[in-house]
């Protein structure tokens, strides 16, 4: 014979778990009303895209130590820092091709940033205006280059003749790597030194691309 | 009077009898020919890894030992930076090249990428030669001398089959180098399609291109003797 007060108590916890279970299911029908209407305030139409321009690049190729200039269309942004960022960014997208002509991996991202300063030391009458551009890399684009003298001089000449090409007042180049100086990109090219612009020749026109 | 003139004829004759009789005069020596032979890394610095597996740094020393050998059996004298698996400072790379007073000064450098044989001379421009130079720009004094011997090399290894790229580089080492300087990067041999002939571990390869340079060598000592 079961007593009557255990009889009261497991009629008084059924009913509260009947209770229970029905405000839970309201709750969760709330929430997901509310992530329904989350979404439907999301934007819906697709960001603006900069406007396609053209870009000269000056491609490495390992095969006969050259440097090739190309022209690729390419949507930039205005800003001068940020524009010779993305021209960076599709030069080594090249390069990280499986069919590239002067293979390096790392990609668009090995460009952190690129910073347009003015030129060091005295004005030149000739470029009043001239500018440096300082190019930091990524630690993972340095650490994982192929390392050999001609190798990683063609990628730091093709990035000065790149920078030169589409911004004709940079006219000197520095590197770093994650914001620090470093000696070398992979062991031969030397990292410390200001780069003039016009180190870097094209030997070649390439085809419109 | 009629005396003394005639000891003056008797010393005269005397003097002319023995030069008659006094050896030739000895040949000027030659200028002494000595070439540095650098092979690049060492130590905790490894240089890069070739396909098989090699350090830069042992490739290069075998490099140098190979063509230290080519060049001391034909009378060159030779000065390497080091024989061993030492790591060796760039600066007292230049400062050994520099106390030798070398006549010719190679880098070795080794890597998979490209083809053939890299030769590399200073970016620095051209400067007149002063009696204090500073260290890290001292090449430019040599860079005119530095091309006239990468013109030299690559002569050779053309004439040896070898494909060869000329460029200029910034050459931390080099540059403080005050001798007729060129960095000599071997990559594997490739025909016109990319495909590879001959791979940096190939002994032949190896062979032709010390003795490709050996050749050049022994040619610009002729040529510096003439000069």
């Amino acid at each position: 014979m079961i007593p009557r007060h255990q009889k009261v108590i497991f009629s008084v916890l059924l009913a509260a778990s009947l209770v229970m279970a029905v405000v839970l299911w309201q709750l969760r029908d709330r929430a997901h009303q509310r992530l329904i209407a989350g979404e439907d305030s999301a934007p819906t139409n697709a960001p603006l895209v900069a406007p396609a321009e053209q870009a000269t690049l000056l491609v490495a190729n390992d095969a006969d130590n050259t440097l090739l200039a190309q022209t690729h269309s390419l949507p930039l942004p205005a800003d001068p820092g940020a524009r010779a960022r993305a021209i960076l960014g599709k030069l080594l997208d090249l390069y990280s091709t499986p069919d590239s002509s002067h293979p390096a991996p790392g990609g668009g991202n090995a460009v952190s940033q690129v910073y347009l300063l003015p030129a060091l030391g005295e004005k030149d009458p000739l470029h009043p205006d001239a500018e440096l551009a300082v190019v930091n890399l990524t630690g993972a684009f340095v650490s994982s280059h192929p390392s050999g003298l001609e190798t990683e001089t063609l990628t730091v000449l093709s990035i000065c003749g790149t920078l030169h090409a589409n911004f004709p007042r940079v006219t000197q180049v520095r590197f770093l790597v994650d914001g620090i100086e470093r000696h070398t990109l992979a062991g031969h090219a030397d990292l410390t030194r200001t780069y003039l612009a016009t180190e870097a020749v094209p030997t070649a026109e390439g085809a419109h691309q | 009077m009629r005396w003394t003139s005639w000891i003056a004829a008797v010393l005269l004759a005397a003097g002319m009898t023995a030069s008659a009789q006094a050896p030739p005069a000895p040949p000027a020596p030659q200028p002494r020919f000595v070439v540095v032979l650098d092979a690049a890394h060492g130590g905790d610095d490894y240089g890069g890894r070739l396909a098989s597996g090699q350090p830069e740094k042992a490739y290069t020393l075998t490099m140098s030992v190979r063509l230290r050998s080519q060049l001391g059996v034909r009378g060159v004298q030779v000065i390497t930076t080091r024989e061993q698996d030492t790591g060796i400072d760039l600066n007292h790379r230049a400062e050994i090249a520099n106390h030798a007073n070398a006549q010719a000064c190679i880098s070795l450098h080794a890597s998979e990428s490209g083809s053939g044989v890299h030769l590399f001379v200073s970016s620095l421009y051209p400067m007149q030669p002063s009696r204090f130079a500073p260290w890290k720009t001292a090449q430019a004094a040599w860079v005119t001398r530095s091309l006239a011997l990468a013109g030299v090399l690559n002569s050779a290894l053309l004439h040896a089959g070898v494909t060869v790229t000329l460029s200029r580089s910034s050459l931390p080492g080099v540059d403080s180098m005050a001798c007729p300087a060129v960095a000599v990067e071997m990559a594997p041999d490739r025909d016109a399609s990319l495909k590879t002939t001959a791979d940096l571990d190939n002994a032949g390869y190896q062979s032709r291109v010390a003795g490709a340079l050996a050749a050049a060598l022994l040619e610009w000592q002729t040529e510096a003797h003439t000069q």
